[in-house]
């Protein structure tokens, strides 16, 4: 069978998020109905007269793809479909984490039988790389630049998945399009559990992380292997899985990205960052056991 | 069968009778009443559909946005701050060519806060692409429902109607109504066809990226769309009349035009006042009249070109305001005419009844008297001279 997500479509050349797009759908396959936020994907996936999906898809507005998509929902319902369909509602972490977070929260609370998915490279890209609440700190966004007074973004991520886990919706996990299988195997288990399914993953972006576009897997993965961005799986509210890492230093990670240059020459700023790696590799338990010889 | 009913039951019963499949809710007053009778029927086992409360009106217009888009009859309900609210959702689903229908209770904007009836929620939204029409009674409310499902569904058409009705005076007024038989709705009002949704079987993307090259057709095509819907509303409402036995053009109402040389120009409930002082003043010989607009958007140039081009003084009654300019209605009313050989000698503005001031029959009285040869421009009719002092 051919991808649901097809070629041709006008993403730069390595982007994460086209790629982790292409994984998902391909995972929930051809009986899906699409409700997309505007963002990248939107645009370049959909130019008129063109579209890349092979799946009924729509595009309303920014802010709503959580309330079209519970639309569909109820349609389907009616319609007497819903246990052969699945219903996405997809989104960048702007349209997610930001205008779209009270349409999300309301379909979540209303235990809606819909994956929503957050592709989360951690700025508005499709305006100009303009800073989100996703945008990890320190980062440097046209919106939060460097300067004598500034080091870039000054606040850490929204923690969504734990603002979704407080909704008590039964699955909510990480992945990162620099491991395929992972996130695949994900987007499987979503959609095998009924009710509001939150899916956040972390899709490098070449031209606003500004890396080599050969590079999105090796960034992608070195996120996770820093423990700045972990992969975890919660399903009913309970951490059942987490991606164990030997944690290698933030700087490896920093370094490669244009978006983090400033700060790898700041000693002071360099073991901010790690401390919220540190954190994070505490908090849920990535560090890996030594291997016992 | 006739019933003494309140506005909001009677726009539930017909909702309910129209089989939506789906219905979004979030309350605003004074809408409120019509989402809860229909929660109740749903509840009640009456109306098979799925009703979702929704966080708010954004969701509530996007909820039934996908709902039509996958095939689905739908129906929202909301007023001022919540239209508002809808306002980005609305232009979306008119650009969308999905056929729904909302009700509007009219109510005034904010600020100052303010819950009572005037019409500058809806006349705010006139440019959305959504049909409008204004009802002076509780009558017409349920009528225009049906007509609007009709309208909307049709396949040279496809595009929403919004069902206007003034707040309090309609929504918790009391009328006796004829309300249809389940066998009459369903004559006149086919199951839902779409003629195109959201459906695995045969995929579809909707809601593209147009750039320069293909936007423009598209909004040319809503244009146009809307005009033709100037003549394809009185072909529904003539069906209607066939087996509902109410007529209506759907676009206009003449009022004892026939010789009359003041008419005021209205929309909504207001015209019941207008129409007992326009028989009052008539009794007495003068020759008055109104011209009710049933249908603002798509606007009826020709028929009021042809209702008013023999009146020699002409006023327009805007429960609006387009601040800083004139009236809405005013202004369009007027443009009718520009270039026109036969013409009112004047047409004047007033505003009345914002904010839920009640427009009274002396009211009307004090319109009909300043139409004189002097054009009046917005003269609001009922300020309180004590409250516009220059300091407190």
């Amino acid at each position: 069978m051919g991808h649901l997500f097809t070629a041709g479509h006008t993403a730069c050349a390595g982007c994460g998020q086209a790629i982790a797009a292409r994984l998902v759908i391909d995972a929930c396959g051809p009986n899906t109905i699409v409700a997309n936020n505007t963002g990248c994907l939107e645009v370049f996936s959909t130019r008129y007269p063109e579209s890349a999906w092979e799946v009924p898809w729509i595009h309303s507005l920014f802010e709503n793809a959580a309330a079209v998509a519970s639309g569909i929902e109820a349609a389907l319902i009616y319609l007497g479909k819903k246990e052969a369909i699945n219903v996405i509602a997809q989104a960048g972490d702007g349209g997610t984490a930001d205008i779209g977070l009270q349409a999300l929260s309301g379909m979540w609370e209303r235990g809606a039988d819909i994956l929503s998915v957050c592709y989360d490279n951690e700025a508005y890209e499709n305006t100009g790389i303009q800073r989100s609440g996703l945008t990890p700190y320190g980062t440097n966004t046209t919106t939060s630049p460097p300067g004598t007074k500034s080091i870039g973004n000054i606040r850490p991520k929204k923690p969504m998945p734990e603002i979704a886990v407080a909704h008590g919706i039964p699955y909510v996990a990480t992945a990162s399009v620099g491991f395929p299988q992972d996130l695949q195997r994900k987007v499987k288990k979503a959609i095998s559990i009924k009710g509001p399914k939150y899916l956040q993953i972390h899709v490098p972006c070449p031209l606003g992380w500004r890396h080599e576009s050969a590079l999105t897997f090796e960034v992608g993965k070195l996120a996770i292997e820093t423990g700045l961005y972990p992969l975890i799986e919660y399903e009913f509210g309970v951490l059942i899985s987490q991606r164990k890492i030997t944690p290698r230093p933030v700087e490896e990670y920093l370094k490669v990205q244009g978006r983090f240059k400033h700060l790898v020459n700041n000693p002071e700023q360099l073991k901010l960052i790690q401390a919220i790696a540190d954190n994070n590799i505490e908090k849920y338990n990535l560090r890996a056991e030594k291997q016992s010889s | 069968m006739r019933e003494f009913l309140e506005g909001s039951r009677v726009v539930a019963e017909i909702v309910k009778l129209c089989k939506p499949g789906v219905i979004s809710a979030y309350p605003i007053t004074p809408q409120t009443h019509i989402v809860e009778e229909l929660a109740q029927f749903v509840a009640n086992g009456e109306l098979n559909a799925q009703f979702i409360n929704v966080e708010s009106e954004h969701s509530a217009a996007s909820v039934v946005l996908g709902a039509v888009a996958t095939g689905v009859r739908a129906y929202t309900a909301t007023s001022s701050q919540g239209l508002f609210y809808m306002a980005e959702v609305l232009f979306n689903i008119a650009g969308l060519r999905l056929p729904l229908i909302l009700t509007c209770a009219n109510r005034a904007i904010s600020a100052p806060i303010n819950i009572w009836n005037d019409q500058q929620d809806s006349v705010s939204l006139r440019d959305s692409g959504w049909v409008q029409f204004y009802a002076e009674n509780i009558q017409e409310v349920a009528d225009f429902h049906l007509i609007g499902y009709r309208l909307a569904e049709d396949k040279a058409m496809m595009l929403p109607v919004m069902v206007c009705m003034d707040g309090y005076t309609l929504t918790h007024g009391i009328e006796t109504v004829d309300m249809p038989t389940q066998e009459q709705v369903d004559k006149f009002l086919p199951a839902y066809k779409p003629l195109y949704k959201l459906d695995p079987q045969e995929p579809i993307t909707m809601g593209h990226l147009a750039d320069p090259d293909y936007y423009m057709e598209t909004r040319f095509a809503l244009q146009r769309t809307l005009e033709d819907a100037l003549d394809l509303i009185p072909k529904i409402t003539l069906e209607f009349s066939k087996v509902f036995g109410r007529n209506y053009n759907g676009l206009i109402e003449e009022y004892r035009l026939k010789d009359a040389e003041r008419v005021i120009v209205a929309m909504g409930s207001v015209c019941g006042t207008i129409k007992e002082v326009v028989d009052e003043l008539r009794a007495k010989g003068k020759k008055v009249g109104l011209l009710k607009i049933t249908a603002y958007r798509p606007f009826p140039y020709q028929e009021i070109y042809g209702a008013l081009k023999d009146i020699p003084k002409v006023g327009v009654l805007d429960r609006a305001l387009s601040l800083g300019a004139s009236a809405p209605l005013a202004a369009e009313t007027k443009a009718v005419f520009f270039g026109k050989k036969k013409k009112p000698q004047v047409i004047s503005s007033f505003i009345a009844g914002l904010g839920g001031r009640d427009i009274t029959k002396d009211a009307i009285k004090e319109i009909f008297r300043l139409l004189t040869t002097k054009e009046r421009m917005t003269e609001f009719i009922d300020l309180k001279p004590e409250l516009l002092r220059e300091s407190y």
